[in-house]
């Protein structure tokens, strides 16, 4: 298996990262960070309103809403993505809300129907309108290798020695690249990244107390005034833009990874919203540096392996969780049989 | 009754296949030498469309008996799938198959020289639909699994439970494919193609595997049918007859599993879901029976499929999976839309011909009411601003009111429309909701102690509905019919047919041109 799977040499793997390829590999990091850090917070509330697969409908029907923005703009500028993935996410939270509510069909076919439909009317128009200078690529929709940003912005940002540095991105080499199918990070989409991550951030700290009451309790939120239905679309719009600038670097599938993996480790480890946001936080630290590593490792894509890595905290948070654990599960287990094998005392104290 | 249903449902589905084994096996082998890629790019529309249509390329033979087959095995389960609230579970199965398929591909490099020599080459690597189809079902299995463990084990919620394994079972797939990818023989292997389904890659190997993985599915189908009927929409009972439905429960997951990788090459990963959903959703707003719903879905499954590979011969550059989801989605909309019961527009218009319906009749019953505090009759005129008075309404509403009794003959416009005369149907039928009014609020107070003043409202909304047999079993039951409780006349035999005359000392203008 040597050809398929490289030998793990500690130099390669763990040192050249933050050494020789350090421009790039900070900016996977850092992108991978603040795209794992934005989701997973917004995350946490569609984990708690039981709409996680919600998120998976809209990170797949953005795309129709990207493509004709794209076909209509003629560019891949920040502001027509932006309103046509807002529009596309309105629209389908909408037709869900539409089909489950004026049929008998239940909300999960619902979901399974809309988003199926909106997805592959977005393969379609995207395939048709594929020329050589469009850069939007069906496959690359699930990869996150949209390259939203052309080249020549990571050759100025990396001066003349780019390609040299360029072919040392993990999981690609440079042939791929130059054709333009490339987890593509520059530093603007990094702090296009940065800048919705913040907003995001501030608007769950000022909205705190309104996301949390409609979360948990719709009776009180109306009682005190509350509109639900305004604060479920706002946060379905909030979503839409997440999901469509973190689209570029990972993709329509990663990122529902994104979405949910982070919520559901912290929710494993603690109950109170506050103590989870920071464990959300921590898990997208961990999980975009050693899906860095990984990635060098097996020379795979880095958005996948920055959700495998995701996937494996997740699983050590199931076994070693102080309170839901697969190991306290099995202790406790243990010394029920333990204590069922001995003779009870007659009186109970 | 249902089983002689059913097994029409399958006899069609084995006709069908034992029609495709015909097809594909008695076929000479040197028709199957083209491939779609052959097919000049210049060629113009309407040959594409002969090529297609006359089926004289094998690929095209292919691609359509995978649709079929597809639309068969898909449309079955998707049934099962959507009437147990299962859909997303399908597409976290279809989305968790994605590193199966992927170590199918690597599987096939190996090449086992003894028992602990194995010798992995990567030149070898070759698209082995039986070793993918094993790989992708033990990998699609083991994702439904751990969904229902990691919801035994910990307090995640379903949807977080099966996003998570969607999405990081796909992540592993995307890290797989990604190295393969980097391989040598990687790019050739149309590996690719997976994602988004290209039913010109259909090859014989796939389709004798396709046929013999549909085959099986109809047969469990066809012989667990009342288990799986019981376990999905009575677990109770289903308990209770002691049928073992955790077991039934994994045994769909499999065929699921089954049905979503033979449709794996059609379709594609990202959307095999939609074809397992889709047709089904539909079929369940067309009808109430299981084994209709399995008919219809079945037929929806193999029209889109076939819709979609016809779609993505004439576009080569158009993946399949997105036509055959289209063509489904539009199955869909026409069901949302016009279904003959659950229909969003046919409910819509149903009940806006019922509310005119109830509009008329209160019109009708306004000029009776008015003709009988005039103690007049019923050949008289009514004037509309009486008319507006008793309805309580403007005159501009009842004059549209009025038109609408003109247009369907139940009253006569006279007076440039300022007055209605009754036709002989129209003071039939004003007696008749006039008599249920009555009849109704007779029984309120007779037979169910209802204060006579509180029995209107709910008489002026029954008058609409009584049916015959209900007047009927009212009349029976009380025994004086002629006063209401509120001493009115209630309209009897005679005056609803009473000899309906025009007379000489009638209204001027009556039964001529108005």
């Amino acid at each position: 298996m040597n050809e398929f799977i490289p030998a793990f040499e500690w130099t390669r793997v763990m040192v050249e990262p933050w050494t020789v390829n350090l421009p790039i590999t900070l900016w996977i990091v850092v992108m991978g960070f603040l795209i794992t850090a934005a989701c997973g917070l917004i995350g946490n509330y569609l984990i708690l309103r039981r709409m996680a697969l919600v998120g998976d409908a809209i990170s797949h029907s953005i795309l129709p809403g990207l493509a004709i923005a794209f076909l209509f703009s003629q560019s891949l500028q920040t502001i027509p993505m932006f309103l046509g993935a807002l529009a596309a996410g309105i629209v389908t939270t909408i037709l869900i809300e539409l089909i489950h509510k004026k049929t008998r069909v239940k909300q999960d076919a619902a979901i399974g129907i809309t988003f199926s439909t909106l997805f592959a009317i977005g393969v379609i128009i995207i395939s048709l309108g594929q020329t050589d200078s469009i850069h939007l690529d069906a496959e690359c929709v699930l990869y996150g290798e949209i390259a939203f940003v052309s080249l020549d912005l990571i050759q100025v940002s990396l001066g003349e020695n780019s390609l040299s540095i360029v072919q040392k991105i993990p999981g690609l080499n440079s042939d791929i690249f130059l054709t333009g199918s490339t987890l593509t990070i520059a530093p603007p989409s990094v702090i296009r990244m940065a800048i919705v991550t913040v907003v995001t951030i501030l608007l769950i700290v000022v909205f705190y107390k309104e996301l949390l009451v409609t979360s948990f309790d719709s009776g009180l939120s109306s009682s005190l005034g509350i509109n639900s239905t305004l604060t479920h679309y706002a946060l379905m719009g909030v979503l839409s833009v997440i999901i469509v600038s973190a689209f570029e670097a990972v993709g329509a599938i990663l990122v529902i990874a994104m979405l949910i993996l982070p919520g559901a480790t912290a929710s494993l480890l603690a109950h109170r919203l506050p103590k989870i946001f920071v464990l959300t936080v921590i898990h997208a630290f961990f999980s975009s540096i050693g899906g860095i590593h990984l990635a060098t490792w097996l020379n795979c894509s880095p958005a996948g392996a920055m959700v495998v890595m995701g996937a494996i905290l997740f699983l050590a948070a199931w076994t070693f969780s102080p309170r839901q654990g697969l190991l306290k599960r099995w202790f406790e287990q243990k010394l029920e049989d333990i204590e069922h094998n001995e003779p009870r005392p007659l009186i109970n104290c | 009754m249902f089983w002689q249903q059913t097994s029409f449902v399958t006899r069609h589905s084995w006709i069908e296949t034992a029609c495709l084994l015909l097809l594909c096996f008695f076929v000479p082998e040197h028709i199957w030498a083209a491939k779609i890629g052959d097919v000049g790019a210049d060629s113009s529309l309407g040959e594409q469309m002969l090529r297609f249509l006359s089926f004289r390329d094998p690929s095209v033979r292919y691609a359509v008996a995978g649709a079929i087959l597809l639309g068969i095995s898909c449309g079955l389960l998707g049934c099962f799938i959507v009437v147990r609230k299962m859909a997303l579970v399908g597409d976290t199965l279809s989305h968790a198959v994605l590193p199966g398929v992927a170590i199918g591909f690597l599987v096939s490099g190996i090449d086992a020289t003894g028992l602990f020599e194995w010798n992995f080459d990567v030149n070898a690597i070759e698209k082995n639909p039986t070793l993918i189809f094993i790989g992708a079902v033990i990998a699609g299995f083991l994702g439904t699994f751990f969904v229902s463990y990691l919801r035994k084990t910990t307090k995640i919620k379903e949807d977080t439970a099966l996003g998570m394994t969607l999405a990081s079972f796909f992540a592993v797939g995307i890290c797989l494919l990604t190295m393969i990818q980097e391989l040598p023989t990687g790019n050739k292997s149309g590996i690719d193609k997976f994602m988004f389904g290209q039913a010109a890659a259909i090859g014989e190997d796939d389709i004798k595997l396709m046929m013999v993985v549909t085959a099986l599915i109809v047969i469990i189908v066809y012989a667990l049918y009342k288990e799986l009927l019981v376990t999905s929409f009575d677990s109770g009972f289903a308990n209770s007859i002691a049928l073992p439905s955790q077991w039934i429960h994994h045994l769909l997951m499999l065929l699921v599993a089954f049905s979503v990788v033979i449709a794996l090459q059609a379709v594609g990963v990202m959307l095999v879901s939609a074809m397992l959903i889709t047709p089904a959703a539909s079929a369940y707003l067309l009808t109430d029976r299981m084994h209709r719903m399995l008919f219809y879905a079945v037929g929806f499954g193999v029209a889109s499929g076939v819709l979609g590979a016809f779609a993505s011969f004439l576009k080569p550059n158009i993946p399949t999976g997105p036509c055959m989801v289209l063509g489904a989605s539009t199955v869909f909309t026409i069901a949302f839309f016009v279904g003959p019961r659950h229909g969003v527009l046919t409910r819509w218009l149903r009940h806006r011909s019922r509310s005119e319906n109830v509009r008329r009749e209160n019109t009708l019953k306004a000029m009776y009411q008015v003709l009988e505090n005039r103690n007049a009759q019923p050949e008289e005129s009514v004037s509309i601003t009486e008319l507006a008075e008793r309805r309580g309404e403007t005159i501009d509403e009842i004059s549209i009111q009025t038109k609408a009794l003109d247009r369907h003959g139940l009253a006569t416009l006279h007076e440039e429309g300022n007055a209605v005369l009754f036709t002989p149907n129209g003071w039939q039928l004003a007696c008749k909701i006039v008599r249920n009014h009555r009849l109704w609020e007779l029984y309120l107070t007779n037979a169910a102690n209802i204060a006579p003043d509180h029995v209107h409202d709910d008489a002026e909304e029954i008058e609409h509905i009584l049916g015959d047999e209900v007047v009927r079993e009212l009349e029976r039951m009380l025994e004086d019919t002629t006063r209401d409780p509120h001493g009115k006349n209630i309209p009897g035999f005679e005056e609803i047919h009473k000899p309906f005359t025009p007379t000489a000392t009638g209204p001027s203008g009556y039964g001529g041109n108005s």
